[in-house]
């Protein structure tokens, strides 16, 4: 499963070859995917993801003008039982990525391989299959359940949608179980989501996303919109889970030190491109991308003497339009190293050629023409 | 009332004394800005939410104070009393007093009261897009301060709006005074809102959550200006948050809500190390570092007070490790913190009926 | 909480309410019921325009055991009498009974009224929903057909339909019909549009939700009601505009017991004769205003998040 070729980014994959899945071979795709993955084995992997949005113009006939890149050829695994974080700002495309995952996105161009098999294309049986095993989590806990459904019903739903899973009879207790799986009162099944906090509804949704027991839970800023005394419960709550249930986890966010805490791997994504992507370690204490650097040094640290000796990158500018975004790396025009280089060729994500041979913790892919070493979390000494 | 007095000592002696001292007229002797046992509630039919709770605390020209706390803890309306922005109805101040420049300004007239906002005080507001009017462009907008307080001209305004723009650094000025609020990014236009409170010149700035909307390194170039601009105006700053991070960077002392209640006050730096109340500490220990991989993360339990029927005694004891019979009957009041030998530590104050247990372990 | 409990859905019925509501168009779960109803009889205003309502369904239905003449008898020796005696609210010209006229009115008033307003929430509701659905160039056609049936003052298009059609009731309904399903459209369109993106509908999608279960389920329950809330209060416009129309002359025809004809025929007798058209007029404004406050009430008791 791990070889499937990494094509260069640049590859323009074929957009209109749509396979028509036939019955056999639908069959042979339930299968596959019904099988569990094994532990440390990619479970998903992407190759050279593309949205494009597209700007229309006209009253009645719509023309296209342009188009919002918002993810424009990325790649990563995703392992089995490991939380893979991605970061960015707002623009960067990572929200995109997470629809596109659970295919609520149609991908413009690019491949999603779920256990090897290509998930964009799948219809059905095989699509529903994967459904059952990809969930989300949503960031905003007042828009992500229907206000006009209860709790029971609400978690109940998934069993609905797949009866398989669980007899009509028992439904009503597996709602009880999951709800008492993520810490609420099972006695709250008839009441309705604005009875409750904002903390209580995030449960209610991972108890959704957990009823159909799932290999992966892609969690789209799962805690940003709660306060801070109860994000750490719900962080406590996944990390919980994940052992439990042998989870693997997408986890984006825009907080970098919620995202270093739950994380195994990190990726950093700018305007739709994986700017560099490695182990927390290596990503926090050894970052090779100016970006990278430029985001950690940032971070407003909650101790006022660890930041005395930090040295601060700011960068200067906004993060330019992805409708229209710079040619070459697309950070150059905010970015202090950049040279004529940075304008005409894009960097692709690659472990840079200087620190190929060593064994340093820089060795890890970073997608930038004069990739160096910068420690930027710690006070210099 | 009880807590008033003690908070005024907590303060520190920096307060007190300029008050014993007196003698050279109030507004010199005086802080800036201070908050005295303030009470915020709202009555929306029969049912009273207690949003803020005998709120205390000083501001100094060149000051700035960091209030922390979560949602519904009372921070905002705090600010919003101050500024007299409260809805009301039905919003209500039902005690307390404001001084601004050693005047007492609850009791003042609408009118004088209106003509000390956006001249002597200002505020941010954290959503940019929806303070500024969509439909005027910002020159016109930024204008508008000064023809309306100072009667300007139209021209003379323009000239002043292009010249606070390249103030807070929105590149080539000159060219974009024209530009309506939605053309500009969304840290530019947070730095239109921080060019139009600082377009009068006004003694105190209320920022509310001026960064939470912004990324991460919009939000360090916009703190950065926002600190910088204060040093060169000599203003005293109240900074409302929920982030200790942004905290750290900025504060010279810190007031942390629960409640409608303050719970602690700090000079900022030794609140990090030496957390005086559980609340605090309970934070401090629940958000995870950016540079060190850290164990499981320590969550406060349960959920944040309901302020139609906030717990009796300390309002965090449902939620508190240390909570003993005497926290769920007793409201603690915010008293001096002092060493294990005795000795005062300035500005430092814990509204804990523990605060020894928690700072001295 | 135990209210919720109390609702007509059992406690063990996570499963079987997805088929119960699956029969049951109806914009609310049953479940809900009585929490709605609670809030919505804590609404004095809205009450008061139940109470206005229901008394005057009591008075269209019962028109002919309440009345005390025949409203189309003409009595010529006792004409235009004012109010007080045998005819409590007076006689018009031609000595018909001013309060059995009224009474029977109200009979034109309701069931136009509704039925107007019935045309065109059909046609607006069915025209949205597949503009809000399927976008693209069918929503673009919908919107624009929309946009010129919305640019058509009201009277004036009822007008045109009626004098092809000649004039009667059923000519009335139908033009009011035609010239008002536009809002409701756009209405629902806008609705299910900004529902559409929900979270929550996302997540039933990612559950594996079908197209069908994700519409009836998520998008209709959550974008209908406002729709709901519109043609209530809505029904009151169009009484006006129907009574407009009797009075125009293009309504329904003249010696039909009906309020807009019955301020018509005082229409001559203004500053002489004020109770002519006073009474009709009063009749009018209290429907509308009932049919107003019921909307407004049930817009708040709907809205789960008003608590």
């Amino acid at each position: 499963m791990a070889d499937i070729e990494k094509k260069p980014v640049d590859a323009t994959p074929n957009v209109t070859e749509v396979a028509k899945t036939e019955a056999s071979t639908e069959t042979a795709a339930v299968n596959a995917i019904e099988e569990p993955a094994a532990q440390g084995e990619p479970i998903i992997q992407v190759r050279n993801l593309v949205k494009h949005f597209p700007l229309t113009q006209g009253i009645l006939f719509k023309k296209q003008v342009g188009a919002v890149k918002a993810v424009d050829g990325i790649s990563f695994d995703l392992y089995a039982g490991e939380t893979l974080g991605i970061v960015g700002e707002s623009g960067c495309g990572k929200s995109t990525v997470a629809k596109l995952l659970m295919l609520l996105e149609q991908a413009t161009a690019g491949e999603i391989f779920y256990k090897g098999q290509d998930i964009t294309k799948l219809s059905g049986r095989a699509l529903k299959a994967v459904r059952r095993n990809i969930q989300m989590v949503f960031q905003d806990p007042y828009t992500s359940l229907n206000p006009r459904m209860t709790v029971g019903d609400i978690i109940g739903e998934p069993f609905d949608i797949h009866p398989e899973v669980a007899p009509k009879g028992d439904r009503r207790r597996r709602v009880q179980e999951l709800l008492d799986v993520v810490g609420l009162n099972p006695e709250y099944i008839n009441r309705y989501p604005h009875q409750f906090s904002g903390g209580q509804r995030q449960r209610i949704g991972i108890a959704r996303g957990l009823a159909l027991n799932p290999e992966i839970i892609i969690c789209d800023e799962p805690v940003s919109a709660l306060d801070v005394s109860v994000q750490a419960q719900v962080i406590n709550l996944m990390e919980k889970l994940q052992d439990e249930f042998n989870l693997s986890y997408l986890f984006i966010a825009h907080d970098l030190s919620i995202v270093r805490h739950i994380s195994d791997r990190v990726g950093v994504m700018y305007l739709g491109k994986m700017a560099e992507i490695g182990t927390d370690a290596q990503i926090y204490e050894h970052p090779t991308h100016p970006y990278t650097q430029a985001l950690l040094s940032a971070v407003p640290v909650p101790d006022p003497e660890a930041r005395e000796g930090r040295e601060r990158i700011i960068l200067s500018g906004d993060v330019p339009s992805p409708a229209n975004p710079p040619s070459g790396c697309r950070f150059r025009t905010r970015c202090w190293k950049a040279q004529d280089k940075c304008a005409t060729e894009v960097p692709l994500l690659a472990v840079p050629e200087r620190f190929k041979a060593s064994k340093t913790p820089a060795a890890h892919e970073s997608a930038c023409h004069f990739a160096e070493e910068k420690d930027v979390v710690h006070a210099a000494s | 009332m009880k807590t008033n007095k003690l908070n005024e000592q907590a303060e520190g002696d920096d307060m007190t004394s300029a008050e014993t001292a007196g003698g050279s007229g109030p507004d010199k002797a005086a802080p800036l800005l201070e908050v005295r046992d303030l009470q915020v509630e709202f009555k929306v039919r029969d049912n009273v939410t207690k949003a803020v709770n005998g709120v205390s605390y000083s501001v100094d020209a060149g000051e700035t104070l960091a209030v922390l706390g979560e949602s519904g803890s009372g921070k905002s309306v705090t600010a919003q009393a101050i500024m007299g922005i409260l809805d009301s109805p039905p919003g209500r101040i039902s005690g307390g007093e404001i001084y601004f420049q050693g005047q007492e300004i609850l009791s003042m007239p609408e009118n004088e009261r209106r003509r000390l906002r956006g001249a002597k005080m200002a505020m941010i507001f954290q959503d940019a897009l929806s303070s500024l009017n969509p439909v005027l462009s910002v020159g016109f907008q930024l204008g508008e301060m000064f023809r309306a307080h100072r009667g300007m001209s139209r021209k003379d305004a323009k000239a002043k709006a292009i010249e606070l723009m390249d103030r807070v650094r929105i590149p080539a000025a000159k060219q974009r005074v024209g530009d309506y609020p939605h053309e500009f990014s969304g840290g530019m236009r947070q730095r239109i809102m921080i060019a139009m409170a600082l377009a009068l010149e006004p003694d105190l700035i209320i920022a509310d959550e001026p960064t939470t909307a912004l990324d991460v390194t919009v939000q360090a170039q916009v703190m950065d200006l926002l600190a910088e601009l204060q040093r060169e105006y000599n203003m005293g700053l109240i900074l409302i948050t929920h982030d200790l991070g942004v905290v750290a960077d900025v504060a010279d002392k810190i007031a942390v809500m629960y409640a409608g209640r303050i719970v602690e006050t700090a000079p900022v730096h030794e609140i990090y190390k030496r957390p005086a109340h559980p609340y605090t500490e309970g934070l401090l220990a629940s958000i995870p570092r950016l540079d060190q991989k850290g164990q499981e993360l320590y969550a406060i339990k349960g959920l944040p007070p309901n302020l139609q029927n906030i717990p009796s005694g300390c309002a965090f004891n449902p939620r508190c490790a240390r909570a003993e019979d005497v926290c769920r009957t007793d409201i603690p009041v915010l008293s001096q913190v002092t060493e294990r030998d005795g000795t005062e530590l300035v500005g430092r104050g814990s509204a804990c009926h523990f605060w020894k247990e928690t700072i001295h372990g | 909480m135990t209210e919720l409990v109390t609702g007509k859905e059992g406690p063990a019925a996570a499963g079987p309410t997805a088929e119960q509501q699956g029969a049951e168009p109806t914009v609310v779960r049953v479940s809900q019921w009585s929490d709605i109803r609670a809030r919505f009889f804590a609404n004095k205003l809205a009450v008061l325009g139940l109470f206005i309502l229901v008394v005057l369904v009591i008075v269209a239905v019962f028109a002919p055991l309440l009345a005390p003449f025949d409203p189309l008898k003409q009595d010529l020796a006792n004409t235009l009498q004012a109010p007080g005696g045998d005819h409590l609210l007076g006689t018009d010209s031609l000595g018909r009974d001013q309060l059995s006229r009224l009474i029977y009115g109200s009979r034109i008033a309701m069931i136009v009224g509704m039925a107007s307003i019935l045309v065109a929430c059909t046609i607006g509701i069915v025209l949205g929903a597949l503009a809000g659905y399927f976008g693209r160039l069918i929503d673009s056609v919908i919107m624009r057909v929309a946009d010129v049936f919305f640019a058509f003052p009201l009277l004036i298009g009822a007008i045109v339909v009626i004098l092809l059609m000649g004039r009667g009731v059923l000519p009335v309904v139908l033009s009011l019909g035609i010239f008002s399903w536009a809002t409701f459209a756009r209405l629902l369109r806008s609705q299910i549009l900004s529902v559409r993106e929900m979270d929550y509908v996302h997540a039933a999608r990612a559950l594996g939700a079908s197209q069908f279960r994700t519409i009836r389920r998520h998008i209709l329950p959550n974008s209908l009601t406002a729709v709901l809330v519109y043609a209530t209060s809505n029904v009151g416009i169009a009484i006006v505009a129907e009574a407009s129309l009797s009075y125009l002359g293009v309504g329904v025809p003249p010696e039909v017991a009906e309020w807009g004809n019955m301020i018509a025929a005082g229409r001559d007798f203004m500053g002489v004769k004020d109770f002519m058209w006073m009474y009709p007029s009063l009749a009018i404004v209290v429907t509308a205003l009932g049919f107003v406050l019921l909307g407004n009430g049930l817009r708040d008791a709907l809205d789960p998040k008003l608590r």
